[in-house]
């Protein structure tokens, strides 16, 4: 299988305040959000980042999305380096993320122009696009309606349909469904099949054990930064349910760092 | 243009222009309050400082000299004697503003003014006294119309000369060579470019930090840095765009202004600049005012990219309003005569103030003007270079 997505020995710290190490009780000044990461994601699946909160999974996704830079280590997004081709990963990719927000003041409508134009596509091909995503996601009832004044949810289905203007090949979701009720889920859920079903290739993070099982053809598993296991769905459970599996391999890690 | 460039300008101005609100609040209303209010104040001075033309003031003199009698009946006033009156009391009623004003002569003023000998040092000379009240309007009036006509009659009783004294002969004569246009070109090189300068940072300011740091603030830059589109063109767009808008702002505050200063000046000025300077004038001005928004935008721009937070922005940027008004306040110093060496118009911003006095005083160099322009220019590109470098630093596009 071909690697669309090669990670080696991702590093980002942060540094700390010092309120921030009182809490944490620890006198370095600096934070490791992910430490020594590596991982690969095959073109045509869906590959899950799990861990609990705080594991390092936003902070990865950011650095393949080009937003931060990694502080040693390299990833490859279709061959092109994050740190060195920041602009063709970007052409590349189809970023989301909670920390994405849109203007309030410009409607579905504008916005999705608005990027398309920065993505220069042409007009045509814009607006086969926008009512298609538009009518999947049922925007298209709100597409003049300033974001604004749309629920949450709403929101956030637009911040999708956007990520995705330029029919990215490769599409980076943290968190997909967080915040979204039951039904949009599963529409959001059922879009990323058909999308694999298109030849993309998904990279998403969650802490949602069943999102993973429904969705993922291959998972890593991330704590504390590190990733403790990095396989195939079947290879992962080994037999068991996923989470029974996850509290394994977590006691396994924590047992491992206590010594 | 490059596409991305024009797609940031426009979205920058659909934003702008497409909230009727901030429209009216960033380009309507500044112009607006100050032509209200300077209209206002010009009106009001006038009538705090103008008495009553028709008001007749209530004068009590004592010991009126026979040779000053006829001085008082030409003045419009309420002449009352008051020989048998207590001073202390009618102190009292100008006080209250009862009365204007108490003339007291010393008795026999006539005979000793003649007997009085300027040249013999052993004399002390008549002293008339005059008591009024600064607080009234109509008493000042009096008193300085009195101590006028007192003057003069004075001036007239020792007369050995006259300087441009009216005569027959010279009666059209003007000594004042000034000519109007100079008079003008005086008080606007002295005005205008702080007005100007003020104005158009007011406008960057209203602009600016709400478009940068606003952006960074409720995470929508970020949503655009994900995009392929280069940070570059990203800086460009956003500069262009915010100084078109702080433009007509500060066009805005300016209009006003001309239009209120006839009334502010009270006459003073009378009417608009408009046939004293030329078309390559205001061409040249023109030119100075966009390179000055430029470089103001583009600096404020980098100081708000640097906050955390709009508020933020606004405090980080007072410190550039006061330089901003120290510099202005150079063209009301230094003769109204603009630099002539080279040098100093390679400073930002006091270029601007420079070649401003330089045009409006009718003695600039267009060498010293196109400097301004063009390093102008360049420290806005050094500045635009700067905000797309920080739109890509994480540290401070995502710091919290």
């Amino acid at each position: 299988m071909e690697e669309i997505l090669v990670a080696e020995g991702l590093r980002k710290t942060f540094t700390l305040s010092k309120k921030q190490q009182k809490i944490e009780k620890t006198n370095s000044k600096t934070k490791v959000a992910v430490d020594d990461l590596s991982f690969s994601a095959y073109k045509g699946e869906i590959f899950g980042l799990l861990g609990p909160n705080g594991a390092g999974k936003t902070t990865t996704l950011r650095i393949i999305a080009t937003l931060i830079r990694p502080d040693a280590g390299d990833a490859t997004v279709d061959g092109y380096s994050v740190t060195n081709n920041p602009q063709q990963v970007r052409e590349r990719i189809g970023f989301l993320t909670s920390e994405l927000k849109l203007e309030d003041f410009f409607t579905p409508n504008y916005l999705f122009n608005f990027f398309s134009e920065l993505y220069a596509i042409d007009p045509t091909t814009r607006d086969e696009r926008r009512n298609k995503l538009f009518s999947k996601f049922g925007i298209d009832k709100f597409a003049e309606v300033k974001v604004a004044n749309l629920s949450t949810g709403m929101k956030q289905k637009v911040s999708l349909v956007i990520s995705l203007v330029h029919d990215p090949d490769i599409i980076i979701f943290d968190e997909p469904t967080n915040g979204l009720d039951v039904l949009t889920a599963k529409t959001v859920t059922d879009y990323l099949l058909e999308l694999r079903a298109e030849g993309k290739s998904i990279i998403l993070s969650t802490h949602i054990f069943s999102l993973v099982e429904k969705l993922c053809d291959r998972v890593g598993v991330i704590i504390d930064g590190k990733m403790a296991v990095c396989d195939t769905l079947e290879n992962v459970k080994a037999g068991k349910s996923l989470e029974d599996r996850f509290f394994d391999i977590y006691s396994e890690m924590k047992g491992g760092s206590d010594e | 243009m490059n596409n991305s460039i024009l797609t940031i300008i426009k979205k920058e101005f659909a934003r702008f222009f497409g909230d009727k609100r901030m429209v009216f609040t960033t380009i309507i209303m500044p112009g607006l309050l100050i032509y209200l209010i300077y209209s206002f104040m010009g009106d009001g001075l006038k009538d705090t400082f103008a008495p009553d033309e028709d008001y007749r003031a209530k004068v009590y003199v004592q010991n009126m000299p026979e040779t000053v009698q006829p001085i008082f009946d030409s003045l419009d006033m309420d002449i009352t004697n008051a020989d048998d009156m207590n001073v202390d009391s009618l102190k009292t009623l100008i006080e209250t503003k009862k009365i204007e004003l108490l003339v007291v002569f010393p008795q026999q003023f006539d005979s000793s003014i003649s007997s009085y000998n300027v040249l013999d040092t052993t004399q002390v000379a008549p002293n008339v006294l005059m008591y009024s009240n600064f607080t009234n309007v109509e008493s000042e009036n009096a008193e300085s119309k009195v101590r006028y006509m007192l003057e003069e009659y004075e001036k007239s009783i020792s007369n050995k000369f006259d300087i441009n004294g009216y005569r027959e002969e010279n009666a059209n004569e003007t000594f004042d060579l000034a000519t109007d246009e100079d008079a003008m070109g005086e008080i606007f090189s002295m005005m205008m470019p702080f007005l100007l300068l003020i104005f158009l940072y007011s406008g960057c300011v209203a602009v600016a930090p709400e478009s940068i740091a606003g952006e960074k603030e409720r995470g929508t830059i970020a949503t655009l840095l994900v995009t392929p589109m280069n940070r570059n063109h990203l800086a460009f767009g956003k500069i262009i765009s915010l100084s078109v808008i702080a433009l007509l702002s500060g066009l805005s505050s300016f209009l006003g202004t001309m239009l209120s200063l006839p009334k502010l000046m009270g006459g003073a000025i009378d009417g608009l600049p408009t046939n004293i300077y030329t078309t390559s004038d205001y061409a040249l001005l023109l030119g100075i005012i966009l390179s000055t928004v430029l470089i103001m935008i583009s600096l404020i721009s980098v100081i708000s990219a640097y906050a955390k937070t709009v508020k933020e922005a606004a405090t980080m940027v007072l410190p550039l309003m006061i330089v901003i008004m120290v510099v202005g306040v150079t063209s009301m110093v230094g003769g109204n005569e603009a630099q002539t060496a080279m040098s100093w118009y390679l400073i930002p911003i006091y270029n601007s103030v420079q070649a401003m006095v330089g045009i409006f005083s009718f003695g600039y160099s267009i060498t010293n003007v196109a400097i301004t322009i063009v390093v102008n220019i360049i420290y806005a590109g050094i500045f635009s270079f700067v905000l797309a470098k920080m739109f890509n630093s994480e540290k401070i596009m995502f710091s919290k």
